[in-house]
């Protein structure tokens, strides 16, 4: 056993508004510059919809993350090892900007310097790369709310194994449908982005599983960009280096949530540390498809367990991580409630940030049959909702349904049990047979209650000591330190020449 | 200036500038400034052309560049080589598509960086000036394989020994005195660019990715290690 401690992240769907509080809020932060103002290191999504990039999800397309080879050893898909040489020059599988959007601002010059007309002078669009007009055909978030839209639903990957009924019922009007997906980088155990850098310039904290892009050593072959499937590693076109999402790790080195998690409004995000045993990473990481989601659970350790404790604190991972990861909200959902998954763990990745699946309203036609809730099943209506289970297990389950219908259903369970309690309309007998089916117990349906819409701030955040301030007073100046922190390094990324 | 003195000037002084100047500001770059080390990659911009421009360009000069430095390297096997007339036209052949390859990339790779708006926004007047010295030296390459043809052999019993006393300090500039003057421009203007290299894009092949092939899949990094 070789523990690690990551910190790692929940985000829960049934709470997101789509608001996109968390993307402004990074944006502002990291991403307002020359050269990275097409980057959304946090950006929410509309599922059904292509996302961003479009169609990030479609490997045949972007050939992102790991594959198997017939020796059934992981080989990256897009620049294997040996790929890399003939490739370095002009990698096959990198997107470009077409594949984002062109940023661009308004010439409001042109409102006062306009000469005199017979018609109101205008901003019209022009590029940040280029500043010539542009004819804006596509931008961030350009298919908000845009469920049932025939170009952007209609496309969405995960709809892959539908049947022509179900997809035609996603664009009927009585039954559209969406939710939201907000992304960041999911931090992965086995970062695609990571091995196949060929200048090793990205590489995860030991201590805390960030996953970072050293960019002084960052040289622009931008391997990282085909190859992270998730699409969260973003070339910057100015100064020539790839950059990504950095879990603010100079807010958490201060005891701060994220940005994006401290500005989240609907409060659906939750932080916190969990132990897992590294030695298990390959042989994890090659298990087929369907037994990947709990491959994963396997990995995660127990930090109450004892051994787990003596192992961790072998390893170097302080009593203050494994006290936090004692109290991780994510490992509750994860692993103690089963009701948080991956998403897409058939890139074999293993992604560190896992959903909670929503729930969706049931379908316009079946509403007659579902006022009864006596009726002999009771989870009939997650399987008649809008959204059809098998598209969440292509996104959440690397397609297999089990691990999303279990989530749900103890969500829905939770609901009717507390339901049963504060509204009274459902007898207790039949909140309780629900919890039954669902694996629940009272107590658990409680404690999944209260950490959903009671938690605070610090339910939330269970942020580890991560002790980077004696680290640093041993080995340098802390004001020197002070000037530094979150960049590594004092001085201009220029641009090279 | 007598010609003595221009010659002097031309193969021994300005040489060992330009050797002076690449190791010196190449290394003080590397310390003072790593971040500016990258290959600046267009593709993100442009993604339809990049190949036809970047791949011909490299595979061209990186098999040019090769066959200079094993004709310089070990000129005794190259002169066994082409002992035998066929074996001297096979390389010959060769060598003169591989600069076609390195021209052809060239063109395009100036052709695309003119053409493209976007690319025109992250392009420098030091890559200008860059482009315009390495089409010199491409065209004047090929033109040399096709009018003083045998290169190969002349090379490794004159070029080499020239630059081979450069590299000991004790410059001897006989052998490239008597050369044509297409070849002297090409011998100038290659110390030129080596001189300028410090100050260019072209910092990118000292930095290839060589461990990357025999390094772990994964890298870790523990706080304080570099
Ligand atoms: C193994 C060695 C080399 C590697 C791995 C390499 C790699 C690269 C890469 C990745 C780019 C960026 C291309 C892009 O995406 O826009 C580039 C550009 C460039 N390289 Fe190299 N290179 C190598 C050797 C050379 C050599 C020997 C030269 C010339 C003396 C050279 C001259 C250039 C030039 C001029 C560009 C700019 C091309 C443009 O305008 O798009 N490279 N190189
Ligand atoms: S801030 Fe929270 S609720 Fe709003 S879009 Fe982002 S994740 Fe959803």
């Amino acid at each position: 056993m070789q523990v690690r401690s990551q910190i790692s992240m929940v985000f829960h769907l049934d709470k997101c508004i789509g608001c996109h509080t968390c993307s402004v809020a990074c944006k502002n932060i990291w991403t307002d510059r020359k050269g990275a103002e097409y980057m959304w290191w946090n950006n929410v999504e509309t599922k059904p919809g292509t996302g961003f990039p479009t169609k990030w999800e479609d490997q045949e397309k972007y050939k992102g993350g790991f594959e198997k080879n017939a020796a059934g050893e992981l080989e990256i898909k897009s620049t294997s090892k040996t790929k890399i040489v003939p490739n370095i020059f002009h990698n096959p599988h990198m997107p470009s900007m077409d594949d984002y959007y062109e940023p661009w601002t308004y010439d409001y010059q042109n409102l006062f310097n306009a000469k005199e007309g017979s018609d109101q002078p205008t901003a019209e669009p022009i590029s940040m790369i280029d500043g010539k007009k542009i004819d804006v055909q596509s931008g961030p978030n350009w298919d908000d709310d845009l469920g049932g839209s025939p170009i952007y639903a209609e496309n969405d990957p995960n709809l892959e194994g539908l049947t022509e009924e179900q997809r035609l019922q996603l664009s009927s009007v009585e039954r559209l449908v969406f939710f939201y997906l907000p992304r960041i980088c999911n931090h992965c155990l086995n970062p695609c982005c990571v091995a196949s850098c060929p200048s090793g310039a990205l590489y995860k904290r030991g201590e805390d599983g960030i996953v970072l892009i050293d960019q002084k050593k960052c040289r622009a072959w931008r391997s990282c960009v085909a190859a992270c499937p998730y699409k969260k590693t973003y070339f910057n076109w100015f100064t020539g280096k790839s950059e990504k999402c950095i879990l603010c790790f100079p807010r958490l080195e201060t005891g701060q949530a994220p940005a994006c998690f401290h500005s989240c409004v609907g409060r659906i995000r939750y932080l916190g540390v969990l132990l897992y045993d590294a030695e298990k990473l390959e042989e994890v990481a090659k298990l087929p498809d369907d037994e990947l989601v709990e491959g994963q659970r396997d990995m995660i350790l127990d930090p109450h367990d004892p051994e787990v404790i003596a192992e961790a604190m072998k390893n170097g991972v302080s009593e203050g991580v494994i006290e936090a990861a004692q109290n991780s909200p994510v490992y509750k959902f994860v692993i103690e409630w089963k009701i948080a998954l991956p998403p897409h763990i058939e890139f074999r990745t293993l992604p560190m940030l896992f959903y909670v699946p929503p729930m969706s309203p049931v379908q316009a036609s079946k509403v007659e049959d579902t006022i009864t809730h006596n009726s002999e099943n009771l989870f009939h209506d997650i399987d008649d909702s809008r959204v059809p289970m098998k598209f969440l297990a292509n996104l959440f389950g690397a397609g297999h349904e089990g691990v999303v219908r279990y989530a749900l259903a103890k969500q829905k369970a939770v609901r009717w049990h507390r339901r049963a309690e504060t509204v009274g309309d459902i007898d207790r007998e039949t909140a309780d047979r629900m919890l039954r089916e669902a694996n629940c117990t009272r107590e658990e349906a409680e404690a999944i209650y209260k950490l959903t819409a009671l938690c605070k701030f610090e339910d939330r955040f269970v942020i580890p000591p991560m002790h980077r301030e004696q680290a640093i007073e041993m080995m340098k100046e802390p004001h020197e330190h002070r000037e530094e922190v979150g960049f590594g390094f004092v001085g201009a990324p220029r641009r090279g020449v | 200036m007598s010609e003595g003195i221009l010659n002097q000037f031309l193969f021994i002084a300005l040489p060992y500038v330009c050797l002076f100047t690449f190791f010196l500001m190449t290394i003080h770059r590397y310390r003072a400034q790593s971040f500016s080390y990258s290959s600046l990659s267009s593709q993100f911009l442009e993604n339809k052309h990049h190949f036809w421009a970047v791949v011909p360009f490299h595979y061209g000069i990186l098999a040019v560049t090769a066959g200079h430095l094993i004709a310089f390297l070990i000129p005794c096997s190259i002169l066994a080589w082409n002992g035998h007339p066929l074996r001297l036209y096979i390389l010959e052949v060769s060598a003169l598509a591989c600069g076609l390859l390195t021209l052809i990339g060239l063109v395009a790779i100036v052709i695309r960086r003119g053409t493209t708006t976007r690319i025109r926004k992250v392009t420098s007047p030091t890559d200008w000036i860059l482009f315009a010295m390495l089409l010199v030296q491409t065209i004047s390459g090929v033109a040399i394989a096709i009018l003083h043809p045998w290169g190969s052999s002349w090379f490794a019993t004159n070029m080499s020994p020239y630059l081979w006393s450069v590299f000991k300090l004790n410059p001897d500039i006989s052998y490239v005195v008597a050369m044509p003057h297409l070849v002297k421009t090409h011998i100038i203007l290659a110390f030129l660019t080596i001189g300028f290299f410090p100050f260019t894009r072209l910092v990118h092949l000292l930095v290839i990715p060589n461990p990357y092939l025999w390094r772990k899949t994964q890298v870790v990094r523990w706080y304080g290690q570099k």
